[in-house]
């Protein structure tokens, strides 16, 4: 829970001594309050009340983080409930169950699967982030061999998906400073997991589908010093996904139950049937879901995801948005074409995506708009014939083509007259609507 | 320490809306928490029907419409009887200018033989281009074999579409820019000129999913919560999303690109997902196109309910 600088102030010295570099105590908790400055500039600040201080600043939800380097995955340290708030930080991940049944052909050809499911989308690398395996054999040999076996293949981020010790155990020297996330400590279990998750630094899922002795198991976990945690309140079916994920989300974010205040994950693999398996997974990623696992990774199948986990963690306050000025798509030169759009990073990447997947070498002018698609910023009197005229005077595009052709979007043909107008010198076309069509336009009318 | 439910009292609650078959809102909590109130009655799925061939639809599409398209009371009859659709959606999609500029008296006969054709509702929408839609309505309205809902008012013609929503009592839908503000004041509006708040059912625009999906989600939360925990009684008003037209638009739904697997898999989670993820944040009322991305709805629906 967030404090005030007043409720700050009351753990400080009151010496107003300035060794914090700000004038007063209380202007030191006031910028604390707000994350401006950072509670070791106090060097005389109680150890009592630095742990009280840092207990109650503790971000409602821990940050957990699986595997270690570039792949590394982060989740958890959310502080709202409807994304519209503020803003949700850390994308859940998305795994790939490979059980240790499986040949080791088998294994090879899913993680290679695996790793190749990823786009590039808006600008962003979109990847499956994490593999579990499986420990579905029961024998913890065969669980050790699947492990070695699939280290050696990737760097991704793994799950040691077993509840049985002997099994974890076996595995877990292959991983010695991997940190993995170990599913899963439960009731029965969880004094040898929590053992082998602390001696390992792994963090530790945590399955019961019972909230009650969810919460209890937790409490048990955490006193044997194991904290970090991920909880999995085995929801498998839409309404205990939106349900329980709620609840516990709800419980760490507006009463600061400790027991719940971790990132909360469900495995889908064994939904029967990929459709399906798509569907919950998606009601996971709206609400709350912080890792998601499927049973494999089709592009038709984790693309939706991809895209839906892109929306929903962006930032509403802030469109995404790319710098004003002339892209080179290809290798344009003077008789290029020229085409004019608006910054909105969604534009701008499906725009330039097209023009790739043409083949032509293009000129792609991008003019501010606040970061409006064509039509929003059009509507809102960002996108107008004044300021496109303005914009390609200012940029001298007449310097780059000699053909003085400029493309407008075909959304804003309404524009073509006035645009003509205040570009007396220049041809203005208007092109295709949709962005897919530009390869097509520019085959039967880019002569 | 013991763990007890975070329960929240919502002191508002949706409008119920009953017509025909149709049962929809009546929730007095946020989207399927059935752990702190009554929850939704199950939110429906309406089938998309044209009154002319649809030139952009995507193989998928055409493959199951295909020999219907031509007729649009053979195609409304295939979506109630074989593809059980709650509800069927005519949109006159050829009445607009820029497409057939079909006459407002052939988009009305269209309009009384589909209404009396199908026995599920008839939800009746224009062609989205606010002159047009204002010519068509009344006639269209009174085409209608039996109390339907109608749309999309929209602020440039929100009287003509109430007085005839009115005079032939049918409910109406009212369609806002993606603006919870917008929403709200169109509601006032449609209510100040005497139309009845029970009867409306607000559109708040969608958008596709991996193309602004996340404005149309927060824009239905948003009007949730303030129908909910601030009761505000122009905000009580069920949410239809209207998402086949952005969802098989969207290249992810259609192109044949090897690298991206299944194209008609990945067309229909598409709009599944698209359609799925509006109802987590609030919508009560889905209007869509592939009968299999339907019933991926209907399933996840029947596991919340
Ligand atoms: C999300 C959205 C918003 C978001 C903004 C998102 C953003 N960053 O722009 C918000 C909620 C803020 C918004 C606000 C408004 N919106 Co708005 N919005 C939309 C929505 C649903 C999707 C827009 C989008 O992201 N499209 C995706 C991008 C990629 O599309 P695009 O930029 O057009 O690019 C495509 C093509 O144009 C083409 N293309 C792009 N550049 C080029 C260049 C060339 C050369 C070529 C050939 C092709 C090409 O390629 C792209 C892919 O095909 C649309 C409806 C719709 N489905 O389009 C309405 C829409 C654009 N909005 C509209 C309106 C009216 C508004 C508001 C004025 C209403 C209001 N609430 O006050 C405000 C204005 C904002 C302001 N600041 O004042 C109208 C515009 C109406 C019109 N054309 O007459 C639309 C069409 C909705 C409607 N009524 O039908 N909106
Ligand atoms: S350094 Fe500590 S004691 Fe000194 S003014 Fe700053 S907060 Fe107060």
């Amino acid at each position: 829970m967030a404090l005030s600088g007043i409720e700050i102030f009351k753990y400080l010295p009151k010496t107003n001594c300035g060794k914090c570099k700000f004038p007063t105590c209380l202007a030191f908790a006031m910028k604390l309050a707000v994350k401006q400055a950072s509670l070791d500039q106090c060097p005389d600040v109680s150890p009592e009340s630095k742990a009280k201080l840092s207990d109650a600043s503790a971000p409602p939800i821990r940050l957990i983080t699986i595997g270690t380097g570039e792949n590394a995955v982060s989740v958890g340290e959310e502080t709202i409930m409807f994304r519209h708030e503020k803003t949700f930080y850390h994308t859940p991940g998305i795994a790939v169950v490979i059980s240790d049944k499986s040949s080791a052909d088998e294994i090879k050809q899913k993680v290679d699967k695996t790793v190749k499911a990823a786009v590039e989308r808006v600008g962003q690398h979109l990847k499956v982030d994490l593999i579990a395996i499986e420990n579905e054999s029961g024998d913890p040999q065969k669980f050790a061999e699947a492990v070695k076996l699939i280290t050696g293949l990737t760097s991704l981020p793994l799950i040691l998906k077993s509840d049985k010790i002997d099994s974890l155990k076996s595995a877990l020297p292959f991983l010695n400073g991997k940190k993995p996330l170990i599913w899963a400590a439960n009731e029965t279990n969880y004094h040898d997991f929590a053992q082998a998750a602390k001696e390992n630094g792994c963090s530790l899922a945590v399955y019961e589908p019972d909230l009650n002795k969810l919460s209890d198991l937790v409490e048990k976990i955490t006193a044997l010093g194991v904290k970090d945690l991920v909880l999995d309140p085995g929801a498998l079916k839409a309404k205990d996904i939106i349900e329980k994920f709620t609840i516990i989300r709800r419980s760490a974010i507006k009463k600061a139950f400790k027991p719940f205040g971790y990132p909360v994950m469900s495995f889908f693999h064994k939904s029967g049937d990929s459709m399906m398996e798509v569907m919950l997974a998606s009601v996971a990623i709206s609400k709350y879901g912080s890792i998601i696992g499927l049973s494999s990774a089709e592009m038709w199948k984790v693309l939706p995801l991809f895209a839906l986990r892109q929306n929903i963690y962006t930032d509403p306050q802030k469109p995404m948005k790319v710098e004003q000025k002339i892209y080179k798509i290809g290798d344009p030169d003077k008789n290029s074409p020229l085409m004019i759009t608006t910054n909105f990073s969604l534009t701008y990447f499906l725009v330039a995506g097209e023009i790739e997947n043409s083949k032509v070498s293009a000129w792609l002018a991008v003019q501010d708009s606040e970061g409006l698609s064509v039509m929003t910023a059009w509507a809102a009197g960002k996108f107008s014939a004044g300021s496109i005229a303005n914009f390609i005077n200012t940029i001298k595009a007449a310097e780059l083509v000699n053909h003085k052709k400029l493309i407008i979007p075909g959304y804003v043909s309404v524009l073509s007259g006035s645009l003509q107008e205040k570009l007396p010198d220049w041809n203005i076309i208007v092109g295709p609507r949709e962005a897919n069509a530009i390869p097509v336009f520019f085959k039967n009318e880019w002569k | 320490m013991p763990f007890t439910l975070p329960k929240e009292t919502y002191s508002g609650k949706i409008n119920e809306v009953k017509i025909g078959s149709i049962d929809i809102g009546g929730e007095n909590t946020l989207p399927f928490l059935s752990f702190e109130g009554t929850v939704a009655k199950k939110p429906i799925v309406a089938l998309e029907v044209q009154d002319v061939v649809p030139q952009d639809w995507p193989e998928a599409l055409t493959k199951i419409y295909g020999k219907v398209m031509k007729d649009p009371v053979v195609w409304a009859k295939f979506c109630e009887t074989e593809l059980k659709a709650d509800a069927i959606c005519l949109r006159l999609a050829g009445t607009h200018p820029d497409k057939e500029n079909r006459s407002v008296k052939e988009a009305a006969d269209v309009v009384a033989k589909v209404s009396s054709s199908i026995s599920v509702p008839l939800i009746l929408l224009g062609c989205n281009h606010a002159e047009k839609d204002t010519e068509l309505i009344n006639p269209c309205a009174s085409a209608c074999a039996k109390p339907s809902i109608i749309g999309k008012a929209q602020e440039k013609n929100f009287k003509t579409f109430a007085a005839a929503a009115q005079a032939f009592n049918h409910y109406l839908i009212a369609l806002s820019d993606l603006d919870i503000n917008l929403a709200k004041q169109l509601n006032i509006l449609l209510s100040q000129s005497g139309f009845p708040k029970e009867k409306i059912i607000m559109d708040t625009m969608s958008s596709a999913l991996g193309y602004g999906l996340e404005y149309t989600y927060s824009v239905i939360e948003r009007c949730k919560l303030a129908a909910l925990h601030q009761n505000d009684n122009m905000m009580q008003m069920p949410i239809v999303n209207d998402i086949g037209p952005e969802a098989w638009k969207a290249k992810e739904a259609k192109a044949d690109i090897a690298e991206w697997g299944d194209t008609e898999k990945r067309g229909i989670l598409w709009e599944a997902v698209t359609g799925i993820t509006f109802l987590t944040a609030g919508g009560n009322f889905l209007i869509m196109r592939h009968p299999e991305a339907m019933k991926l709805v209907k399933q996840t629906v029947n596991q919340m309910i």
